[in-house]
């Protein structure tokens, strides 16, 4: 079967609505099925791979823990605008440490998230064979 | 949802056998689990459920198969690491067996 690029693009806070978590499940049984998986976290996205988040207030499962299983399922494209971050006060410190092993390289950690400004991000996306917008 | 007997407790499981209550599980939970389907648990069945039960707390998800077999393999050393060696111990599937046994939900994945 030949590999096809797959994007998975999100958009929307981590909470509030369902779609940030659902991206998630979706990732991972995509991963099932060894494609080329790459992840885009733009505008309110990125909040979903804050460091720090607390759900202890509004009574949800605080998912995000599980972003950082996603090196284990060798999903380790994930790139983030720098506009959305720089918008929202952020910078790259303010994220989670996500990384992924590998295996060739005796386990070494290596960075999954690529800060990329928003052209670079156009030409990421224009690059993929398939889309999911959540 | 049924129940399975545990020593005389009955402990609610869905249709497939998986524990409604995570966070209830024991280690008897297990045994009894296993024993419905005649498998007695050795050390090296608990070195699985052991490590699927820290996997979820860390991550919130059970491991895919493929997740699994990995870790094991860095965790226990690359003869383990194989499907093999799981298939061995949870001919039922390492993922839906090991996960079952383990009190956590059926793995995320899992197809």
């Amino acid at each position: 079967m030949a590999t096809k690029k797959f994007m998975y693009v999100n958009r929307k806070a981590p909470y509030g609505t369902v779609y940030a978590l659902e991206a998630l499940e979706v990732v991972l049984i995509a991963a099932a099925f060894e494609q080329d998986i790459s992840l885009a976290f733009i505008d309110d996205g990125v909040y979903q791979i804050a460091k720090g988040q607390n759900t202890d207030g509004i009574g949800m499962k605080n998912f995000s823990a599980t972003y950082k299983a996603l090196g284990d399922y060798d999903i380790n494209k994930i790139f983030v605008e720098k506009e959305s971050l720089d918008e929202r006060g952020m910078t790259a410190d303010d994220l989670m440490d996500l990384v992924w092993e590998d295996e060739d390289d005796d386990w070494a950690e290596k960075p999954s998230i690529k800060i990329v400004s928003r052209a670079e991000m156009a030409d990421v996306l224009a690059d993929q064979d398939v889309h999911y917008s959540f | 949802m049924g129940t399975l007997d545990v020593n005389g407790t009955a402990v609610e499981v869905d249709e497939e056998g998986y524990l409604e209550d995570l966070s209830s599980w024991t280690e008897d939970i297990a045994v009894a689990m296993a024993a419905a389907e005649d498998v007695e648990l050795s050390d090296e069945h608990w070195d699985i459920i052991n490590f699927l039960r820290e996997y979820y707390e860390e991550y919130q998800i059970a491991p895919a198969v493929r997740v699994l077999t990995k870790a094991v393999g860095k965790r226990l050393g690359k003869d383990k690491g194989n499907s093999k060696y799981l298939y061995s111990l949870f001919p039922y599937g390492p993922g839906k067996q090991a996960c079952k046994y383990a009190g956590l939900p059926k793995p995320t994945g899992c197809v």
